[in-house]
């Protein structure tokens, strides 16, 4: 998780729905612009597939369809964010990374019932950053299996 | 000195130390008689306790003590070895290497060692029955007197020889400064030194006591070397935290009588220690890699190949000479690569099949059973990551053969057989595949007790059990829920076993088969994929998709016209060489995008699974291929029908679909 120790947490910032979002810096592992993605059956839609991250297959998930978000074709300026996170490699993809910020730790506060349009779940808090709002995710609840598991109890059926 | 610099090796030489002590007990045990292997396990045993003292593993080094005081009196025949006495030696090779196990873990190595050490002792007193002689095994410093006086005839044989020859003998004397810490290790390379320029002859206190830390902090040696008295000195003071070395000459006291006599025998064990010494050398040239370290070059590997693919793309489009010569040698050079790097990963199925000798022993005499194990093509090799799945399944098979397989020397005696049952484990190469074959001469399958229990368990029923072929009886016994053993017995299942094995296996990308013969054994087949990491796949394409299909499930592949597909129960099916097989659209099963099939010709690929068949409905067929299987990663698991991914030529990722999820 965040880590509190410290007086700041160093985070990567990037853009999403035209808000932006922060996620500790220990978490990702590169940014990597879009490559070909091969889909995979029988998946939730915003689990893109899969790509080839130098040999090793990574998973892609959609950060706009895990929110909720209307799909949009993706650009010159969207990005991959490959995560680690417990034991898990899997790559994020946003409309833009461009940032790298320390955000000091008492200007984090906790996520207000309604901010921006994300659900509640995925926020671990709001940072007020200069005149700009900063949106910490929970990467676990972005990662939890449960999402996956019941789209896969309605697809045992087709064979 | 860093400890935990060395423990790596330290784990690595014990578990090795401790599967010799195994080997070579089981071996004594035949011949009790054979000093060659009390020596063998002597020198293992040694070995041990000597690193164990250095690292601080106290108990370890106490036990192996007390193991190497039982094994030096029955190496000097003060005592024989029975099945009991072995047995203890036995309980304490697994006392020693569940501390070692414990090390592994993190732990301190410790363990109560008391009441082994107790019955070691009384072995070593030559009683069994043992009292409460708890009889402090340290050794006494006291014994310490003139060098000179403690050499028996052989050794002086060896001095005067040497003398002879043009050796030196020198009476060297060490001193450690008192702020030394580690004394047994400052002891080890001093010794190492010594061995490098010479022998040593005797060693006063012994080298036991020396590797335990038992004397003060000077020790005395016989040297025998044709190194110059201040060559010696000057050697070892290179060693640091010695105070002192002084090194003088030894005079021995010419003693006529039988030592003529006994010059030849010297001669031998001279020629012997050398024989030893040559091997030794032949083995060293291996070293110890990390597996991961194979791995990660094995990634890399992979990473040079998708280029060299686009390597080939582009110099195919820029026809280029030159560029599409040196292209093709860098193909031909990582071809070998490939080979080496695989091969590297390969290891022999030894590792596995090594510990069984062990078990079997135990089991048996758990079970009251005779039976002798016969090991053939232990060193067939395998992928490293086959190996390390394969031992659970192997052990289940062999407790299911030794438990319900062969039966009790009386049964046996009765059927006519001899009383020893024999358990054969082999393994040997055909194709890309390895078989593991596990076969018995013991009771066989009873077909009718199978099927009975079969139908009283509901797997199967009445009807279909008339009709069943051998083969598919034997499987039955596979299936989960079943037990054919008339008593459970803590020695295998309670039926939750072998549907664990097949599936293991299955998982592995292997299969199983049994054969049996009723009243006369029966045997299990196992087949494995040579390795896990690269496997031949067909590739396919449905629409803009490719699929790879595991070449080892494939049939063969077919176009099938429209009009021969006929519709029976609502599903597709063909008429392939006289049997109905159904068809399954990969598109369909995947959802892939695009409009439907169009033309009148179907692209068929038929895979099988043990004797049922289907066919797989794809657009067209790309090609055979060597790819890398690789795993989706561990967020996406348990996709239906995909049992992983591979990376292509040109860098993108193609799904290999699961065949055994398809048949139904």
């Amino acid at each position: 998780m965040v880590e509190t120790t410290r007086e700041s947490v160093k985070s990567i910032v990037f853009q999403l729905n035209d808000e932006e979002y922060a996620m500790p810096v220990e978490l990702v592992g590169a940014i990597e612009r879009m490559m070909h993605i091969t889909r995979i059956p029988g998946t939730p839609d915003f689990v893109k597939g899969v790509f080839n991250l130098r040999g090793v297959v990574t998973p892609l998930i959609d950060l706009r369809l895990r929110f909720g978000f209307e799909e949009q074709e993706y650009t010159d300026s969207t990005r991959t964010i490959i995560i680690h996170h417990q034991n898990m490699d899997v790559g994020l993809i946003v409309d833009a990374a461009y940032d790298v910020v320390d955000i000091p730790i008492d200007s984090i506060e906790p996520a207000p019932e309604v901010v921006g349009t994300v659900q509640i779940d995925y926020i671990d808090g709001v940072a007020k950053f200069g005149d700009r709002l900063l949106i910490l995710l929970n990467i676990d609840e972005i990662l939890t299996k449960s999402a996956l598991e019941v789209h896969f109890d309605n697809k045992e059926k087709l064979v | 000195m860093e400890v935990n610099e060395y423990l790596d090796v330290f784990i690595e030489e014990s578990k090795e130390h401790i599967q010799s002590l195994n080997d070579h007990l089981l071996e004594l045990e035949k011949s009790p008689e054979n000093i060659e292997i009390i020596n063998e396990i002597f020198r293992s045993a040694h070995t041990l306790k000597g690193m164990s003292a250095t690292m601080g593993y106290q108990d370890l080094a106490n036990l192996t003590h007390n193991m190497e005081n039982v094994l030096d009196a029955v190496r000097n025949r003060k005592l024989t070895l029975n099945v009991d006495t072995i047995d203890v030696i036995f309980n304490a090779v697994d006392a020693l290497e569940s501390m070692v196990f414990d090390i592994i873990d993190g732990g301190e190595g410790k363990k109560d060692v008391t009441n082994l050490v107790r019955k070691l002792d009384a072995i070593e007193n030559g009683e069994l029955n043992v009292s409460n002689s708890s009889s402090e095994t340290k050794a006494s410093v006291s014994e310490v007197s003139n060098i000179q006086e403690g050499l028996d005839q052989f050794e002086l044989t060896v001095l005067q020889q040497s003398k002879e020859r043009g050796f030196n003998n020198y009476q060297v004397t060490v001193q450690l400064q008192e702020s030394c810490l580690l004394k047994a290790a400052r002891v080890y390379m001093v010794f190492e030194i010594f061995e490098q320029i010479g022998e040593v002859i005797k060693s006063t206190p012994s080298v036991t006591e020396l590797e335990n830390e038992n004397f003060g902090y000077k020790f005395t040696v016989i040297l025998v070397t044709k190194d110059m008295a201040d060559a010696v000195e000057q050697k070892i003071m290179k060693v640091s935290e010695i105070e002192k070395v002084t090194v003088s000459e030894l005079e021995i006291s010419q003693n006529n009588g039988g030592i003529e006599s006994q010059t030849d025998e010297a001669e031998e064990g001279a020629v012997k220690k050398e024989k030893a010494k040559s091997h030794q050398h032949l083995t060293s040239k291996t070293i110890r890699v990390n597996i991961d370290r194979l791995d990660t070059l094995m990634n890399l590997f992979e990473e040079l190949v998708t280029d060299r693919g686009r390597l080939e793309q582009i110099a195919n489009t820029l026809r280029n000479s030159e560029l599409q010569e040196t292209v093709e040698r860098i193909t031909r050079i990582s071809g070998d690569l490939q080979n080496i790097i695989l091969n590297m990963r390969m290891v022999p199925i030894d590792q596995v099949f090594n510990r069984f000798p062990r078990m079997v022993r135990q089991l048996t005499r758990d079970l009251n059973k005779d039976v002798e194990l016969q090991i053939i093509g232990a060193e067939t090799e395998l992928d490293r990551t086959v190996i390390d799945e394969i031992g659970d399944p192997l052990v289940h098979l062999i407790r299911n053969a030794l438990d319900h397989g062969i039966e009790t020397p009386e049964v046996r005696k009765a059927n006519g057989k001899s009383e020893k049952g024999i358990l054969k484990l082999s393994a040997y190469h055909s194709g890309n595949h390895v078989f593991i074959e596990i076969s018995d001469d013991g009771a066989g399958i009873n077909r009718d007790k199978v099927l009975a229990k079969a139908i009283a368990n509901g797997l199967a029923t009445k009807e279909q059990a008339a009709h069943f072929t051998d083969q598919q009886v034997y499987h039955l016994i596979m299936e989960s829920g079943f037990s054919t053993a008339d008593q459970i017995s803590d020695i295998s299942g309670r039926g939750v076993g072998l549907d664990v094995v097949k599936n293991t296996i299955e998982s592995l990308g292997g299969s199983i088969s049994i054969d049996s013969d009723f009243g006369n054994g029966s045997t299990f087949l196992i087949k494995l994929p040579l390795t896990l990491s690269i496997i031949s796949v067909m590739l396919t394409e449905v629409q803009d998709e490719k699929y790879g299909i595991p070449l080892s499930s494939i049939i063969e592949t077919a176009i099938v016209h429209k009009d021969e597909v006929m519709s029976a129960h609502n599903k597709q099916v063909i008429d392939f060489r006289g049997k109905v097989v159904p068809l399954v659209s990969l598109q369909k099963v995947f959802d892939v995008p695009g409009e439907g099939e169009t033309g009148d010709y179907y692209s068929v690929v038929i895979i099988r699974q043990g004797d049922k068949m289907t066919g797989l409905i794809v657009d067209s067929f790309i090609g055979q291929q060597e790819v890398v299987l690789k795993s989706l990663g561990n967020y996406l698991t348990d996709i239906f029908a995909i049992s992983g991914a591979t990376i292509l030529g040109d860098g993108q990722v193609a799904l290999i679909v699961d065949t055994n999820a398809l048949i139904k």
